[in-house]
């Protein structure tokens, strides 16, 4: 069998990723994948625990998580597309109002 | 009805008369001022009349009527230590000397009032002249009605303002303006001395009132030559020299001529200038007491005489020849009183007023023929021309050289004997007196010889103006001329025959040991009076000579003397002595006064005013720097202890992510290292 603990690796790995992508890429909609692909990290952490445990909770708590993906991702578009119409640009280096 | 009881009438009605002009007279026309200005005084006069005649009736010539107590008694110490009591009533007294006073002061301001409403037709300020004029009557006659000193200095005073207000009435003129203002402060000088004099009546007599004054005087208390009497005697001379224009307070009476020719008749001639007279005469129980004082008056009397006709001889201006004429007369009136002969020295004045208002309204008349003209250098041959007022010039001028039988004669005639023969008399005095006799001729027929005799000098424009004044003017010339030739009569010397009937009337005033002189005098009264008429003569002749005769004499003279001309001519230069002694010395206190007031007193307001701003700058600083300074230290503190907190707001999501990020790794850390 495959041990355990190379599905958490994946997973840590894809998740590590994933924040870097969230942290240090320009592009929004960049961000928005990167910030699907923490989503997925958790899922693989979630699946491969239910694996071990031979429970089917992970794996439901895993569809859960798609679902919540799935229904941010399009909000998630739906700001990115209001704030080009506001701001013409993708660059989330360009969005600062906030700023003090 | 009782004149008598009524007596304030007298003084009331002109003061009714100026109140109404003062107050309404402008609005209304000039006839109805003249009506009442001229009314008023005429009732005054057969009022006075009427009181006076009354007065005959009583056995002794004496009314006293007190209207209320002015000042009540004030306790006080008297200088002899014993305690007095000071009441002051304001009240009148009518006996043979204010008798006489009030039938010229009413008598000739009357007749003075009438020549106004000719003279001063057309004028402006017409109500204001003549609302002055009744104010002046008003005061004079309570100076003559006095019963005490307190109210005759309160007529005194009054009759001093409006001769101010008098001889400055073209106050547009600067000359006239300052004539006024000199012949107030002049007076006020005079008036200084007069005050402490009443003061030491106050403390030695313990009163103010004439007859009681008089009753303790004569009653022994005091030795002749008493020096508190004699300064007493001093103090009230020198208000009289104010007030009459003796040496050295004459200087204000020839300028005093700037104010229209009805006010040098009744005030300078008449009235006011013989206040000093009559108040000397209403003291003469005082002055006989003292010896000095007697021989000081009647020095300054015919040393002022002397000084004034000299002055006279040279002058020009018609009114000037007469204001010095009036200074010297005066003195003549004061040697009278002091060498005793009180009785003649009023009789002077009576008749002085006729003759002198006479003159002055003559000139007057003269002046309005001529249009304003006053040199008398540029006129001449005026007699046929304007004959009333030549004729009744001409009777002055021989009242006034005392040519018999005028008034003048008689007066004068009373004075120069009573000066030689009298107890206090002294023969200098008659020699000076005499002297000035023969110069007043002089200088009184020079006035004429240049005016109405001769070539005329008349510029022409002016000639064909001449026209002889109205009625108006006419009458009252006319009636002071009979007055000036016969008023002597009732004085008429016992020497020519006559009962000296003046004198007699005056007695119980003066008691005065009608100076029946000591039979060893070289000259007898007769003598003396030869002499006199003598001096008079040859002064008219004289002037006859040389003002009609050799016109050019006079000139050459002038040339000849020179210096002394000029000096003559400018007065012996007095006002100019005054101005740089006291004048400029005044002026001078003034302006280091006012240097004072402005650098020390002024200063120190401002100084005040600096140290003000000065507070003011330190708050400004302070609070610039210090409150303001603790408000921006707290903003700078706030900004400060913010700067981390805000330059974490950077606006970019990715620097908040990584915050969470980073946080989370921190407790991550936190628990892997603890566990």
């Amino acid at each position: 069998m495959i041990p355990t603990d190379w599905f958490l690796l994946l997973g840590t790995g894809l998740f590590t990723i994933g924040v870097i992508g969230v942290l240090s890429r320009r592009n929004v909609l960049v961000i928005l994948m990167s910030i699907e692909l923490i989503l997925n990290a958790v899922n693989i952490n979630l699946v491969a625990f239910s694996h071990y445990l031979r429970s089917i909770d992970g794996q439901i708590f895993a569809i859960f998580v798609i679902t919540d993906a799935a229904a941010e991702a399009a909000i998630g578009l739906g700001l990115i597309i209001a704030l080009f119409r506001n701001k013409e640009t993708v660059n989330a280096d360009e969005i600062n109002l906030l700023k003090w | 009805m009782s004149f008598l009881n009524s007596i304030w009438l007298v003084p009331l009605l002109p003061a009714a008369g100026a109140t109404f002009q003062l107050l309404f007279g402008r609005k209304v026309k000039n006839r109805v001022v003249s009506a009442i200005s001229v009314g008023l005084p005429g009732l005054s006069f057969l009022w006075a009349v009427g009181c006076f005649l009354e007065l005959l009736n009583r056995p002794e010539h004496t009314f006293t009527k007190v209207l209320y107590t002015w000042l009540p008694a004030g306790a006080f110490h008297l200088s002899n230590g014993s305690l007095g009591n000071l009441t002051v009533s304001a009240g009148f007294l009518l006996d043979p000397l204010s008798g006489v006073m009030l039938l010229v002061v009413t008598g000739v301001g009357f007749i003075i009032h009438v020549y106004s409403t000719g003279y001063m037709k057309g004028e402006g300020g017409y109500y204001r002249f003549f609302g002055y004029m009744n104010l002046f009557m008003f005061s004079m006659l309570v100076l003559v009605l006095a019963e005490n000193y307190l109210m005759m200095f309160v007529g005194w005073e009054g009759v001093g303002l409006c001769s101010y207000l008098l001889i400055g009435f073209y106050f547009k003129r600067k000359s006239a303006s300052d004539a006024g203002k000199k012949a107030f402060v002049v007076n006020r000088i005079g008036d200084a001395g007069f005050l402490m004099g009443l003061m030491l009546i106050t403390v030695t007599f313990g009163t103010l009132n004439f007859q009681q004054v008089t009753a303790m005087a004569r009653s022994g208390q005091f030795p002749v030559g008493a020096g508190v009497i004699t300064a007493i005697c001093i103090l009230l001379f020198v208000g009289a020299a104010g007030k009459s224009a003796q040496l050295p307070l004459y200087v204000w009476l020839p300028d005093a001529m700037e104010g229209p020719t009805p006010v040098s008749a009744l005030i300078h001639a008449a009235t006011m200038v013989t206040a000093g007279v009559y108040m000397v005469a209403r003291s003469n129980a005082l002055y006989v007491l003292s010896p000095f004082a007697m021989h000081l008056v009647a020095a300054i009397g015919v040393t002022t005489a002397f000084f004034a006709a000299t002055i006279a001889l040279v002058q020009n201006d018609i009114k000037r020849v007469l204001a010095y004429s009036t200074i010297s007369q005066l003195g003549y009136m004061f040697v009278a009183c002091g060498v005793g002969a009180f009785d003649a020295g009023i009789f002077h004045l009576m008749t002085h007023a006729f003759f002198k208002a006479l003159l002055f309204l003559a000139a007057g008349s003269v002046i309005h023929s001529m249009g304003g003209e006053q040199d008398m250098r540029r006129m001449g041959g005026l007699r046929k021309k304007i004959p009333t007022t030549y004729w009744t010039f001409l009777i002055a001028a021989l009242a006034i050289s005392g040519i018999p039988p005028l008034s003048g004669f008689v007066s004068k005639d009373e004075i120069l004997w009573q000066s030689y023969a009298g107890s206090e008399g002294h023969y200098l005095l008659w020699i000076v007196g005499w002297i000035t006799a023969g110069l007043t001729a002089l200088y009184m027929f020079r006035q004429i010889f240049m005016t109405f005799w001769g070539e005329s000098h008349v510029s022409p424009e002016v000639e064909h103006h001449i026209h002889e004044s109205p009625r108006s003017m006419l009458g009252p010339l006319v009636t002071l001329a009979g007055l000036s030739a016969v008023g002597g009569f009732i004085g008429w010397p016992y020497l020519l025959g006559g009962s000296y009937r003046f004198g007699v009337f005056l007695e119980p005033v003066f008691q005065n040991h009608l100076a029946i002189p000591a039979a060893q005098h070289a000259f007898t009264e007769f003598d003396l009076m030869a002499l006199s008429i003598a001096i008079a003569a040859s002064g008219i002749y004289l002037a006859y000579r040389i003002y009609v005769q050799y016109p050019q004499f006079a000139g050459r003279v002038a040339a000849l003397a020179g210096a002394g001309y000029e000096i003559l001519l400018n007065k012996y230069f007095v006002d100019e002595l005054y101005d740089a002694l006291f004048v400029n010395r005044t002026k001078d206190l003034g302006n280091t006064l006012a240097a004072f007031d402005a650098g020390v007193v002024d200063g120190g307001v401002n100084g005040v005013g600096w140290l003000t701003r000065l507070t003011a700058d330190i708050s400004r600083l302070w609070d610039i720097w210090v409150i303001d300074g603790l408000v921006n230290v707290m903003a700078f503190t706030v900004k400060l202890l913010s700067f981390p907190a805000r330059i974490i707001q950077t606006g970019f999501v990715q620097n908040y992510a990584w915050l969470i990020t980073f946080g989370v790794l921190v407790f991550f850390a936190y628990y892997l290292l603890h566990f």
